[in-house]
């Protein structure tokens, strides 16, 4: 089987992140930038169902020039290729602008089951895999901590808030997987020498096809109207337990109303 | 005041509303007129009207199967599809920000080709405009956005919203046809969590959360003993679940649940940023931890340096008395 894993590169959640310029996009050059932990578990899930049942992982990102470096990464863990949607005018896309390049960038490959992360760290919007199954015409299975594939049928535990259940659904299909899916294997020496051979295909918007009038920031269906950073709260005071610590935060929370 | 209807994907469980569909008709009420849209098994829709109009519903929409609840997604966004074409222009569309609730809003933002607004903490109404708030990056920055196409669909925060909407005595019950979706996964069987007899995390007043300074699985005793205390919820932290100390769907942070309580007592927790992403737009801050210099107490209304296993059950002995 065929999989196509979506992997996003994102600030780092271990640094400062931050927003920038007048419409607050995210800072890219604030932190460190990696492939999102969550999308490294879909690729792993993926290489262990194609040394399974056969087939290729092609994992495909959207970002600036940069996020060929979260594609290598993907490719050094044992991807076989890559997609690098590319274009500067789709800067600032929205999640429906994004789902649509996405989509469109998917229709380019011919593949049995879509996995994603369940949802980024910074946008956590959660919408995407949904999203482009919706665009592409497949049902979607998301938030899955288990996955089975028995031909053209798959079987998946899905945790979501409130419980877990277990759910059935045919191929094609889009997954999104949560963070106890498992971890991630580490790229080896061979991995990542390998990962340099392999091939990564640029499609810019007029390879996609879209529509320059529907795509990036100024035709983006969403609009800031206005945002601003909160105040960092600061610390208040720190005392060191002299044997009375549990009563001094007693006599505060009492002082603070809270109890 | 707006005259158009707002839709709500009322959520229902054992014959009842949750209390997350109140929150978002007290939302849509302050964009227009709240309109409920009920999917579900035959008669859930009426035997539900007389609390969603109480909870301010003036229409609810009824799309009724015998199916419904046994397979995924797209059954409600087909039923929302339905209820925007019924409902005229509505001015907005608003589900609960859960993952089923973000995934049903994404599918039908697509199929609407409208603007889709994610994990909003606040709704207003600017002239004829819908402008929601949203806490991002982990409550570090707030951000207020509209929607420039189509009709907004907006997922809701649970507990965000406070206030109700006016009661309406009997709303109007309208049914609505959706044709079966023959190709949507299948949900063989469910393991709700068990609910406990403490508060849901992510609605608490007070949450008191252990971290990797808790030591062991058997030792989160006493996190649980002090969150009863207080009647709060119990937290964990990443350190704390990865090493197998608390299960997973107590984890706070950045990946685990976002907590906005009254207080919040952090015992063990160093404070790495991870963590702090799900928690500092908590109202009080109270940390213990041995390390003097842990990052926790750079947001901690009141820090104390010092054994948790001591002060914990101290404070826990002293509130106890003081309630005598």
């Amino acid at each position: 089987m065929d999989i196509a894993v979506l992997v996003k590169q994102v600030p780092d959640t271990y640094a400062d992140r931050r927003l920038t310029g007048p419409d607050l996009v995210l800072d890219r050059a604030a932190a460190d930038a990696v492939i999102d932990e969550i999308d490294s578990k879909g690729v792993e899930i993926a290489l262990q169902l194609t040394e399974k049942h056969g087939g290729e992982v092609t994992v495909v990102t959207m970002g600036p020039e940069r996020a060929t470096e979260t594609l290598r990464k993907a490719l050094a863990m044992g991807a076989h290729r890559a997609v690098h949607v590319l274009d500067d005018a789709l800067a600032g896309s929205d999640a429906l602008q994004t789902s649509e390049a996405l989509a469109a960038a998917l229709r380019t490959l011919q593949v049995d089951l879509v996995v994603t992360g369940n949802e980024s760290t910074d946008g956590r919007a959660a919408a995407m895999p949904g999203m482009i199954a919706e665009r592409l015409g497949l049902s979607a299975v998301t938030s899955v901590r288990t996955l089975e594939v028995d031909g053209g049928t798959f079987r998946a535990e899905r945790v979501v808030e409130g419980g877990a259940s277990q759910v059935t659904a045919q191929l094609p299909a889009v997954v999104s997987v949560n963070e106890k899916v498992g971890e991630p294997r580490y790229p080896n020496f061979k991995g990542i020498m390998a990962a340099k051979k392999k091939p990564v295909t640029t499609l810019s918007v007029a390879d996609l096809g879209l529509d320059p009038a529907r795509v990036g920031l100024a035709n983006a269906s969403t609009q800031l109207v206005e945002g601003a950073e909160r105040p960092a709260k600061s610390g208040g005071r720190k005392i060191t337990d002299d044997g009375q610590g549990g009563q001094a935060i007693a006599d505060f929370l009492v002082e603070q109303r809270l109890v | 005041m707006n005259d158009r209807q707002v839709l709500v994907l009322a959520e229902h469980a054992d014959g009842a509303v949750r209390r997350v569909t109140g929150e978002l008709l007290a939302a849509a009420s302050r964009l227009g007129v709240p309109a409920a849209v009920v999917v579900g098994t035959p008669g859930t829709a009426q035997a539900l009207a007389a609390e969603l109009g109480a909870l301010g519903a003036a229409t609810v929409y009824a799309v009724e199967t015998p199916e419904a609840g046994a397979t995924l997604i797209t059954g409600e966004v087909s039923a929302l599809q339905a209820a925007v074409t019924a409902a005229g222009e509505p001015a907005a569309v608003l589900v609960a920000a859960t993952f089923d609730g973000r995934e049903i809003a994404g599918r039908l933002a697509v199929r609407l080709d409208s603007g889709v607004l994610t994990d909003v903490v606040g709704v207003a109404l600017e002239g004829d405009e819908v402008v929601t708030t949203q806490a991002v990056l982990g409550g570090s920055y707030q951000t207020r956005y509209r929607v420039t196409r189509g009709v907004p669909v907006v997922s809701v925060r649970g507990n965000a919203i406070e206030g109700a909407a006016t009661p309406v005595a009997e709303p109007a019950v309208v049914p609505l046809q959706v044709a079966a979706d023959p190709t949507a996964p299948r949900v063989l069987e469910t393991v709700p969590e068990e609910a406990g007899d403490r508060p849901e995390l992510g609605a608490a007043k007070v949450v008191v959360s252990g971290g990797r300074g808790v030591g062991s699985a058997d030792n989160f005793h006493v996190v649980e003993e002090l969150a009863d205390v207080l009647g709060g919820a119990v937290g964990a932290s990443r350190a704390a679940v990865d090493s197998g100390y608390y299960p997973h769907q107590f984890q706070v942070g950045q990946t685990g649940t976002t907590v906005s309580p009254q207080l919040y007592i952090a015992l063990g927790i160093s404070g790495a940023i991870q963590h702090r992403a799900g928690m500092q737009t908590s109202k009080t801050i109270v940390a213990v931890n041995k390390d003097a210099d842990a990052p926790i107490y750079e947001i901690a209304d009141l820090g104390v340096v010092g054994d948790l296993f001591t002060v914990a059950p101290q404070l826990a002995a002293a509130l106890k008395a003081r309630r005598g």
